[in-house]
């Protein structure tokens, strides 16, 4: 197998585990080539992108960006705050107008989930989510896992607990895929209000207690209180939050063993992890960025590949 | 299909001791000269010259690194089928070195303009040879030449030449495969 079974990544939901290799194969591969005095190839120099982001993004952005320049294509940004799209122009629309300059891919984030899948029905391109809504994130989970095995030697077997708030978060759903995809065992942890209905349907374990759950990991995955998705009160303070599931030393310090801290930025420091935990050896998080432009190569370049040449 | 030996076990084993000595006659103690091989196929040999310079001459260390070009083919998105990366690992400096591209045969020139392209982004070197085992002859599509060759083969369009090794295919030959 050396060939993605998708043309667009609209979710790790869509793609089988064996793409998820193939793409982990690869960044090994471009993880070198980011290593290098001259940290660019060629291959995708006859391929134009354009980068949609109808919500803000400062990583995910700058990474894919980076990704794409590192490959040679063709950028084109574009973000909804200074677009026609304020003017009342709808989504296809807008992706229309962009692609008759003749353009590949598109990598989009959007507010709303499933704009992704939406968009690549109606549209000819090749199309990358990076974010829809409180769906997927699937950039976001391959470099998380990625970076899980580049640390733990291997994903399959692995105990994952995924803290915070699991409810509003892309991330954690795209990581709940990606790790049962890849044989690890996930649970979530939160205040009650944080966490899905129905999140034991696809096989995930509940814990209440952060101690608990932390004594039970091999990774913890801390998220972020998504507060701009939040439309009424989930729990009564920031600082009763930080009481019950927020990560510090001295709570690493009592467990009896070492285990890995993961956090898909941004940090809200002294909120749901402190500085001291977020800088410590346990930490992968700069780790995870630096994934995050190789992952992200892997991935266009897999997709690029499933585009057929054009002779004229 | 048919098939030809082009060399066998021991007419391989002559062509690379001709091969290693004249290196040796160009790169004499190999201090500013590394190799190259280049993935998937060149590695075998580069390995092979170099057991034989180290242990037969006893110029050691001898530099080798693998280069994989996947990256920078020319085919990308136009050959029908994807292209799998192969591993990179140049652990030396090939800033103002003598480098020696190798691989086994040498047909329409395409993967070495590659190679060319992608050994730029390690560094500037003093200069570039070719070494190849097998030149398929009057098959360029490239201004490309080896500056050493084991044998030199006439063949034509459906005609393949297949280089096996001993530690990967488990027998030493060269091989002319008509469909």
């Amino acid at each position: 197998m050396n060939e993605l079974s998708v043309n667009h990544l609209l979710g790790i939901k869509y793609i089988t585990e064996a793409d998820i290799q193939l793409i982990f194969e690869t960044t090994d591969h471009f993880k070198e080539v980011i290593n290098r005095s001259i940290k660019k190839v060629p291959s995708l120099r006859d391929i134009t992108i354009a980068n949609l982001f109808f919500e803000n993004s400062t990583r995910t952005r700058l990474s894919f960006e980076l990704a794409e320049k590192r490959l040679s294509a063709d950028v084109i940004n574009f973000s909804a705050a200074s677009s026609s799209v304020k003017k009342g122009e709808t989504l296809i629309d807008t992706v229309n107008n962009i692609l008759s300059m003749k353009v590949d891919m598109v990598v989009m984030r959007h507010p709303n989930p499933g704009a992704g899948v939406f968009l690549a029905k109606h549209v000819n391109a090749s199309i990358v989510n990076a974010g829809d809504g409180a769906h997927e994130h699937p950039t976001q989970a391959l470099l998380d896992c990625y970076s899980i095995r580049e640390r733990l030697g291997d994903v399959a077997g692995k105990k994952v607990v995924i803290v915070g708030d699991i409810l509003h978060s892309r991330v954690a759903l795209s990581n709940i895929f990606a790790l049962q995809k890849l044989g690890a065992e996930v649970k979530v942890c939160g205040p009650k209000t944080l966490l899905p209905k129905y999140i034991e349907k696809i096989g995930v374990g509940i814990e209440g207690n952060l101690k608990s759950a932390l004594e039970w990991c091999d990774v913890a995955n801390m998220l972020r209180i998504q507060n701009e998705r939040m439309d009424i009160s989930y729990f009564p303070t920031t600082r009763e939050y930080t009481q019950q599931f927020g990560v510090n030393k001295a709570l690493l310090d009592s467990l009896n063993k070492e285990i890995v801290i993961m956090h898909p930025g941004p940090i809200n420091r002294g909120v749901e992890i402190t500085s001291d935990v977020a800088d410590s050896k346990q930490s992968i998080i700069l780790e995870q960025v630096q994934n995050g432009v190789a992952i992200r190569m892997a991935v266009l370049y897999l997709l690029a590949s499933k585009i057929k040449h054009n002779e004229d | 299909m048919s098939q030809k030996v082009l060399l066998n076990a021991t007419e391989v084993q002559i062509a690379l001791q001709r091969l290693a000595c004249q290196l040796i006659e160009n790169h004499d103690s190999f201090s500013n000269t590394v190799l190259i091989g280049i993935q998937p196929r060149g590695i075998y040999l580069a390995e092979r010259l170099k057991s034989i310079l180290e242990l037969d001459y006893t110029i050691s260390p001898i530099k080798l690194g693998y280069l994989d070009i996947t990256f920078y083919r020319d085919d990308f998105r136009r050959s029908g089928k994807s292209l799998e990366a192969n591993k990179t690992n140049i652990s030396f400096i090939v800033e103002n070195k003598r480098i020696v591209f190798i691989d086994d045969v040498l047909y329409t020139g395409r993967s070495i303009r590659s190679a060319l392209t992608a050994i730029q982004s390690f560094g500037r070197p003093a200069e570039i040879e070719l070494l190849t085992l097998i030149d398929r002859r009057f098959s360029r599509h490239l201004p490309i030449q080896p500056d050493y060759r084991g044998r030199q083969v006439d063949c034509i369009g459906d005609e393949k030449v297949k280089v096996c090794w001993q530690e990967q295919d488990g027998e030493d030959a060269v091989y002319l495969i008509k469909n």
